[in-house]
């Protein structure tokens, strides 16, 4: 469905010279929940963002080829790329509490997306809003269609930007560390209502994270990302055989209730990952 | 007695409640809050009560007026206020001034009131475009905010009426056409400050264009700072208003207007003082009125206000 390949991500430094945030990573999605995983800095949000060319200014994203459905979405005029995002492909982002406009009821801001692909009558989107509230498992949608914000829990927020990002019917959803800013005990109804709405659409699906464990719960595949590049991809279920030593040294960083161990590893980094070549991740 | 009293009691109750039983209830108790952080001030409240005085003056007009604002009476002309039933005196033509500074107060509303409808509107509308779009756009709209603002107020005014023909609807263009810039500006450095968040991201990444981001969503968010701007920028049309009718550019005689009338009495000013300060200290109340009033609206309405 979604086939990137050769993408850079590059930004100017001040004093000249460039920074490279993404250097030539190449993968596909078709339709499958696919994880990014990396810490800090490797590059995945960027990655995300420049699928829907939504790098800022002065930041650049090139590559040999962003096709989705058989398009080219580099060479889209800005007219049909705005055609492309939300109905096509659309990002759940990080924290609801700065993804959600303050002054815009909530029930407006989902009527609005969807109304902005289709010419729905008031009334039919409204229809649909309240059953994007109900298909995000929001008790009362008719409440709080009505409230603003900051008058709903980030939760709560976050449910309400996945409706949001879903009402328009996308065919691929990207999801930039969706429960990052969400407090652990809601995090897992969150994705669970995002995973069953996937799912039952037959959507394609990236996952943006750093928590490896998450991805590998909610994935079927996973691409670990480490200074820009792809170093390791592998089936979520086999991530605990990932022979790089970059995953190798994630997943020993965290506790495991089944193998105790007294003192958890320091990551080591070897300056010879960066220069290792890209993997290709094609499905 | 009593009962009324305690009646009175059981509302203040109601409204200043902390557990509100409807939504009603809270919005009522949240301008119910914001009525007594005004009314502690009582400067605003001052400001408050001049402009309500003003509206009711203009609206009751016909009734509170004892002449007719443009009868002649030229062997009464130049009475001294209060003989021969004319409360602040007549004018060179034997008008009341009194009833004359009540029709006036139609004249200027309707003066305030399309400048405060319109030059806000223009100032949103090139803030928020130069804003968002920035690069040349941002350049060439924030020049061209820069020329009007390079002129004294009255002068560019001036100019402009010089041009379009002297009238008081000419003259509310003018001032219309010299009152945006400001509004502009702040637009602008609203809209710089919103364009980078996230939900402006939220709404690009779902397909919006430029054109509907700055109207549904970036325009909602810059309206508390206009309106604050507006109240207080109100006094400065009134001034306007009354230098270009002082001038003889604005509204034409006989249509009473206050500057108008202080150019009228101007002549007279040594013998018979009351002809020029009567309207003149009607402008200075006015304009006093709008300038607490947007003080203390700006104490409730700011949303950062420290609460004391």
């Amino acid at each position: 469905m979604l086939r990137v390949e050769d993408l850079w991500v590059r930004f100017p430094k001040r004093g000249g010279g460039v920074v490279e945030a993404v250097r030539g990573i190449s993968f596909s999605v078709g339709r499958e929940r696919v994880g990014i995983v990396g810490e800090s800095g490797s590059g995945k949000s960027l990655t995300g963002r420049s699928i829907l060319r939504l790098v800022r200014p002065p930041g650049e994203s090139v590559a040999r080829r962003i096709e989705f459905e058989g398009t080219e979405l580099q060479t889209l005029s800005e007219r049909e790329m705005r055609q492309v995002r939300g109905e096509k492909i659309s990002m759940v982002m990080q924290d609801p509490k700065f993804s959600l406009n303050p002054v815009m009821t909530v029930g407006d801001q989902i009527m609005e997306s969807y109304r902005l692909h289709t010419d729905a009558p008031k009334g039919e989107a409204r229809a649909r809003m309240i059953e994007m509230l109900e298909a995000v498992q929001i008790r009362a949608p008719e409440r709080v269609a009505r409230l603003y914000p900051h008058e709903v829990s980030g939760g709560m927020g976050q449910r309400i930007m996945i409706a949001m990002m879903l009402a328009p019917d996308p065919a691929l959803l990207i999801a930039d560390e969706p429960t990052s800013a969400l407090d652990v005990t809601v995090q897992m109804s969150v994705l669970q209502i995002m995973d069953r709405l996937v799912r039952e659409r037959g959507m394609g699906l990236i996952f943006i994270s750093h928590d490896l464990n998450l991805v590998a719960t909610f994935c079927d595949r996973v691409l670990i990302m480490y200074g820009g590049r792809i170093v390791e991809t592998c089936p979520a279920d086999a991530l605990h055989e990932a022979k790089h030593p970059y995953t190798r040294a994630l997943l020993n960083s965290l506790p495991r209730l089944d193998q105790p161990a007294h003192r958890l590893e320091v990551m080591k980094r070897d300056p010879a990952w960066l220069e290792e070549p890209s993997v290709d991740a094609f499905a | 007695m009593s009962e009324a009293t305690s009646e009175r009691e059981s509302w203040r109750a109601w409204l200043t409640t902390d557990v509100p039983r409807s939504r009603r209830q809270a919005r009522l108790a949240q301008a119910y809050l914001g009525w007594t952080v005004f009314r502690s001030n009582p400067l605003a409240l001052l400001g408050f009560l001049i402009i309500v005085g003003l509206l009711l003056m203009a609206a009751a007009a016909p009734w509170i007026a004892t002449h007719d604002p443009v009868a002649q009476d030229l062997a009464e002309r130049l009475s001294p206020p209060g003989q021969n039933g004319f409360l602040l005196g007549s004018d060179d033509l034997g008008r009341d001034i009194y009833s004359r500074i009540v029709y006036g107060s139609k004249v200027t509303l309707l003066i305030v009131t399309l400048v405060a409808v319109t030059a806000p509107v223009i100032g949103l509308l090139v803030g928020t475009a130069a804003g968002y779009m920035g690069g040349w756009v941002d350049l060439v709209l924030m020049r061209i905010t820069d020329i009007f603002l390079a002129f004294p107020r009255l002068v560019l005014a001036l100019a402009f009426v010089a041009a379009l023909g002297a009238g008081i609807e000419n003259a509310i263009l003018a001032i219309t056409l010299t009152a945006w810039p400001p509004y502009a500006r702040i637009a602008r450095a609203e809209t710089l400050t919103i364009r980078k968040a996230d939900y402006i991201a939220a709404i690009q990444l779902q397909g919006a264009g430029a054109l509907r981001i700055i109207t549904g969503h970036i325009w909602p968010l810059c309206i508390s700072s206009i309106i604050i701007r507006m109240t207080l920028d109100m006094a400065g049309v009134i001034l306007t208003a009354a230098g270009l009718g002082f001038l003889g550019l604005g509204a034409q005689p006989p249509l009473p207007e206050w500057g108008a009338m202080i150019s009228a009495g101007r002549r007279y000013i040594l013998d018979q003082w009351w002809v020029a300060t009567m309207p003149g200290m009607t402008i200075f109340i006015v304009s006093l009125g709008f300038n607490l009033l947007g003080d203390g609206l700006r104490d409730v309405l700011d949303p950062k206000r420290a609460s004391r």
